[in-house]
């Protein structure tokens, strides 16, 4: 009894950790420093002149990550140039999926061609930070007057994840279109299936 | 000639079919499902505990956890209490993917492919709590009102406790 109670304490416990971590929208986003797939170390801080940022938890092995990874390539080379690149990284650890190992990042990075960063976020405290809870995990970051980084936008993508020629609301380029027009994206947060982000034991 | 034993007869043909049932269902197909069809069974109105699994083949947390959720249908047979796998694979990978996995695998709880379409707004509908990952689990009760859900995955331990709970069974 005493240990079901303990175990149902902590199960209760981690449940509202989990449910009070993380970002909701309109909160300030803490910069990191993370390592991309060409070895360099990366923060946000490093691309002062960009708007925003399309900040996607992502990986390799997961499928609903697969089929987006084109769109993902879109998305940078349609909106980096107005000021809101995508910023990718894979928080999973890799004892638990080693094909999400840095090594098998820095491979995908160059079969893909990612025009954009992949980082690796090794310690999983950006992940927890954001509040991510799978892959792919949108968030998008708009630079405010005081040059803070604040999140407009939590969710998909878009709302076809099998399939990109089915795709009706393009989620993050209406917000994108939004918050150009000082306007307030709608819908501001989506949800997705999508792969846990595996976490550490 | 003896008089043949009418309860015997019974009580054979009973374990006879309740063998059939168990051996024809890894032989099921699995059903696709869109919402429309879905949803109204997570509002059910009988004092079963509903099990209901979100998972995919694809999901490796997922596919490690399922003979547990097999093993508590097994527990629990006869009881009132049912496991639902609920597969968020792509539909278009029923046959090649979904099908024979659940066949290799010799599932014997009930299996269904959901396709949810566009949007995600369903996903609140299951369950404000959960965010789109998987394996997620809604425990669902209609006369106790019961419905609680976890957005991980489980050990068999974890699983056992929560079903005892759930069933009022706990120690």
């Amino acid at each position: 009894m005493m240990r079901l109670l303990t175990t149902g304490a902590l199960v209760f416990l981690s449940f509202v950790v989990v449910m009070q971590a993380g970002y909701k929208v309109g909160d300030v986003a803490e910069d990191f420093t993370l390592k991309n797939v060409d070895g360099s170390m990366m923060s946000l801080a490093d691309m002062d002149e960009a708007k925003g940022f399309i900040v996607i938890f992502s990986c390799n092995h997961c499928p609903y990550v697969v089929k987006y990874e084109d769109r993902m390539i879109e998305l940078h080379n349609q909106f980096a140039d107005m000021g809101y690149p995508v910023v990718a990284i894979n928080s999973n650890d890799p004892e638990k999926v080693p094909e999400d190992s840095f090594d098998n990042m820095v491979a995908r990075a160059k079969d893909k061609g990612f025009p954009f960063p992949y980082l690796f976020d090794a310690t999983q405290q950006v992940a927890k930070d954001f509040g991510a809870t799978r892959t792919p995990h949108v968030f998008l970051l708009q630079r405010s007057e005081d040059s803070k980084l604040k999140v407009a936008y939590i969710g998909a993508i878009d709302d076809s994840p099998k399939t990109a020629a089915d795709v009706k609301d393009k989620y993050v380029a209406m917000a994108i279109g939004a918050i150009e027009n000082n306007g307030t994206p709608d819908p501001e947060f989506t949800k997705a299936i999508g792969c846990t982000i595996k976490w550490r034991e | 000639m003896k008089k043949p034993n009418i309860s015997l007869c019974f009580c054979l043909l009973f374990v006879s079919l309740a063998l059939f049932s168990a051996e024809s269902r890894a032989g099921e197909k699995v059903e696709l499902v869109d919402l429309k069809t879905f949803m109204p069974m997570l509002q059910p109105q009988n004092d079963t505990l509903y099990i209901v699994n979100f998972w995919a083949t694809w999901c490796s947390p997922c596919v490690k956890e399922l003979p547990h959720f097999e093993k508590i249908g097994k527990e629990y047979a006869g009881r009132k209490v049912k496991v639902i796998l609920v597969s968020l694979d792509f539909a278009d990978e029923l046959q090649q993917r979904v099908q024979p996995f659940v066949e290799k695998r010799k599932l014997q709880s009930d299996v269904m492919l959901l396709d949810p379409g566009r949007g995600g707004e369903w996903i609140d509908q299951v369950d404000s709590r959960w965010s789109g990952a998987i394996p997620a689990t809604l425990f669902i009760n209609g006369s106790t009102r019961l419905r609680a859900f976890h957005e991980k995955s489980f050990t068999y331990e974890e699983l056992s406790a929560l079903v005892q709970t759930y069933t009022g069974e706990q120690q």
